[in-house]
């Protein structure tokens, strides 16, 4: 996957709670295959576009300068429902390399961890503070670090954020699960060989 | 003595390979996946790699599957795009030697439907699946959840799961159930209160005299929308219902060891000093039925309730959210729930489209005759065939409903079953997003009785109003 590092780009506020994987990605998308070049028009496809293809000019990532955000800050509970990893593409195709949000639907949260897609949980009161200055200075950026664990709003104030150490190490180096785990084959097996052994009936 | 465990930390630690740092490396025993699991066969083809142990994984053909002509197969979808779905998810599964319960095979069924029923799903195991109402399978006593399509890859390719342990939640209801509530209503009241990502991060077990009353069957429907309280999984203590309930699946273990497997199930329970991270409970007898009216599963009300009165609420963000999904809903605020007309219904999906469901709904639907279109889809060809030998599906149709195939049909709405632009729908699927059955569409979530009760009055209907009283 693409590591990450630092970011700094256009954040564009997202004034909604509940912004469920269904919206990001609606389920007709589900079947678009990874590469195809519409990919880029998934992402709220429904919130964005008219019936005939054509742009719904009131919703925000429609508008200048929010066509080139890189960062959503969003609000509580990002992400809810579906599985959908179509979600992260959607997200990444149009450009979007971090959500910031006080809470993340557990399988997209995962989901975008293993894409190399930050997703970073600072307090509720950060996220409105931090959407209130995006909308006073429209167009402002935020930069985030993730060796140092620090986002910077357009304030110039710097706050922490948790993220576990091996999805850190993970997205710095863009390393993926599989290669990890291949290195544990002699302990899997080891593994099998106990449990199989315990529960017979699960072989 | 050893430190007092709940069922979740048993099931977790049976599974634990290895810990590095803050995440652990677990043994997956199930995993089960469906047409949507494309892009997972995508990366693990673009990275040469292969599947680890394929008679672990088990495949669904259940979302893009029509409800209708059956009996021409894939030649009865007419969508090219829709029967390719169908057709690689065959290929892929014969090219990597994974079982398909394929379009026209008779265990075919809703993953979360079939997988019980089959004995794929028993107590203690972890099970993963490519969709995120596999919390469902929770209901025998297991811990089981949905992750995305890379975890899935890293399931197919290893067998094993790199997972950070969950905090853990209690939620336990007691006392009898009213007349006219059922598991649906428990679990809508349950979101309700917990709200939409109030269980994010937790495991949920559910516990108490009003589940252990409760059938395999209702379990599943209540750990079923876990997800829609943000849980991680949900589960429920095995018991003897649960063993009855798998003994004999064919999936399940057979004869030879079945005592010991009992055994091992029957030291799963949560012992009675372990603490959990969150504790809810629940007076059973306070639970009414239950309605969504907007556009999020904890935006639900008794029946006998009114909408939200925007203009009533201080917090200017929390009457924002009100307002937009009234607006999107197109109920004016303060309405009573009762009195809300519908286009359609839907009496399906992985919650509930169960025998016990459509049983449930047969006895409300043959007290009258339907005002709206409405659909009967079974979650699996076994449950169709069981309720047309119980002559449910006579009762459905002579009452004027439509009894079709089984599949996921109009509750993810892909396999071309869905709403149109502006319908309203009285549906027992898990998820009133928008669009999510249909662009523009509107959802009301309600149990399998309530749904039937709407269909034959046209408008949201207090199902008590209809059944003869005990």
């Amino acid at each position: 996957m693409e590591p990450f590092q630092k970011l700094t780009g256009i954040a564009a506020p997202f004034d909604e709670a509940n912004v469920d994987t269904n919206q990001l990605c609606p389920t007709r998308f589900n079947k678009v295959p990874i590469d195809d070049p519409t990919y880029p028009r998934i992402l709220f496809h429904d919130r964005r576009f008219n019936s005939d293809g054509s742009e719904k000019t009131d919703f925000i990532l429609n508008r200048e300068p929010y066509r080139e955000a890189k960062i959503i800050v969003a609000d509580r509970n990002w992400g809810g429902g579906s599985s959908r990893e179509s979600a992260v593409y959607a997200l990444m195709a149009f450009g979007i390399r971090s959500v910031i949000a006080s809470g993340f639907g557990d399988i997209h949260f995962n989901n975008s961890l293993k894409n190399g897609l930050l997703p970073v949980r600072l307090p509720g009161k950060e996220v409105i503070n931090l959407r209130a200055q995006l909308h006073e200075r429209i167009g402002s950026e935020i930069s985030i670090d993730l060796e140092s664990q620090t986002v910077i709003g357009p304030d110039g104030g710097e706050r922490l954020f948790e993220i576990s150490p091996v999805s850190k190490k993970c997205l710095l180096l863009g390393l993926d699960d599989i290669g990890r785990t291949l290195q544990r084959n002699d302990k899997i097996g080891e593994f099998k060989e106990r449990y199989f052994k315990e529960f017979p009936f699960l072989s | 003595m050893p430190k007092p465990r709940t069922m979740f930390d048993k099931i977790w630690d049976q599974h634990v390979i290895l810990e590095e740092e803050d995440e652990t490396l677990l043994y997956v025993d199930r995993c089960l996946i469906h047409e949507g699991s494309r892009h997972t066969f995508g990366k693990i083809d673009r990275e040469g790699l292969s599947v680890a142990e394929p008679e672990k994984i088990i495949a669904f053909s259940d979302h893009y599957v029509p409800t209708i002509n059956r009996d021409k197969g894939l030649l009865g979808i007419y969508d090219s795009k829709i029967r390719g779905m169908v057709e690689l998810l065959a290929s892929n599964c014969l090219r990597h030697d994974i079982q398909l319960f394929g379009i026209d095979d008779p265990r075919q069924g809703i993953l979360h439907v079939a997988g019980p029923e089959q004995g794929i799903t028993i107590p203690g195991i972890l099970l993963v699946g490519a969709d995120s109402h596999t919390s469902t399978h929770g209901a025998l006593g297991n811990l089981s959840f949905g992750a995305g399509a890379s975890e899935i890859m890293h399931i197919l390719v290893t067998q094993t799961l790199w997972q950070r342990r969950p905090k853990t939640m209690r939620i336990t209801v007691d006392g009898e159930l009213s007349f006219g509530v059922n598991a649906k209503d428990v679990i809508l009241a349950i979101i309700a209160e917990v709200g939409h990502g109030g269980a994010v991060g937790h495991a949920i077990e559910y516990s108490g005299s009003t589940i252990r009353a409760m059938s395999v069957e209702q379990r599943m429907t209540v750990c079923n929308m876990s997800i829609e309280a943000g849980g991680r999984a949900g589960m429920v203590a095995p018991d003897e219902k649960a063993f009855l309930y798998v003994k004999g699946r064919p999936y399940a273990p057979g004869r030879k060891d079945w005592e010991s497997a009992v055994r091992h199930w029957e030291s799963l329970p949560t012992d009675p000093d372990a603490v959990f991270d969150e504790e809810v409970h629940f007076n059973a007898p306070n639970i009414s039925p239950m309605v969504t009216w907007g556009t999020n599963p904890e935006q639900a009300l008794p029946i006998t309730g009114q909408v939200p009165l925007p203009s009533s609420i201080e917090d200017t963000s929390h009457r924002e959210e009100i307002e937009a999904s009234l607006d999107y809903m197109d109920i004016k605020p303060g309405a009573p729930i009762a009195e809300i007309e519908i286009d359609r219904v839907f009496i399906g999906s992985c919650t509930n489209s169960r025998i016990e469901d459509l049983r449930a709904a047969a006895e409300v639907a043959r007290l009258g005759h339907t005002k709206v279109p409405a659909w009967v889809v079974p979650g699996s060809t076994f449950v169709k065939k069981k309720a047309e030998e119980e002559g449910l599906d006579r009762i459905f149709t002579e009452a004027g409903f439509e009894w079709r195939d089984s599949g996921c049909s109009m509750c993810t709405a892909i396999n071309g079953d869905m709403l149109q632009p502006g319908e309203r729908c009285a549906s027992t699927s898990n998820r009133n997003f928008q669009g999510r059955q249909g662009l523009n569409g509107r959802t009301h979530l309600l149990s399998p009785q309530m749904a039937a009760a709407a269909a034959i009055e046209g408008r949201l209907t207090d199902v008590r109003d209809l059944i003869p009283g005990k």
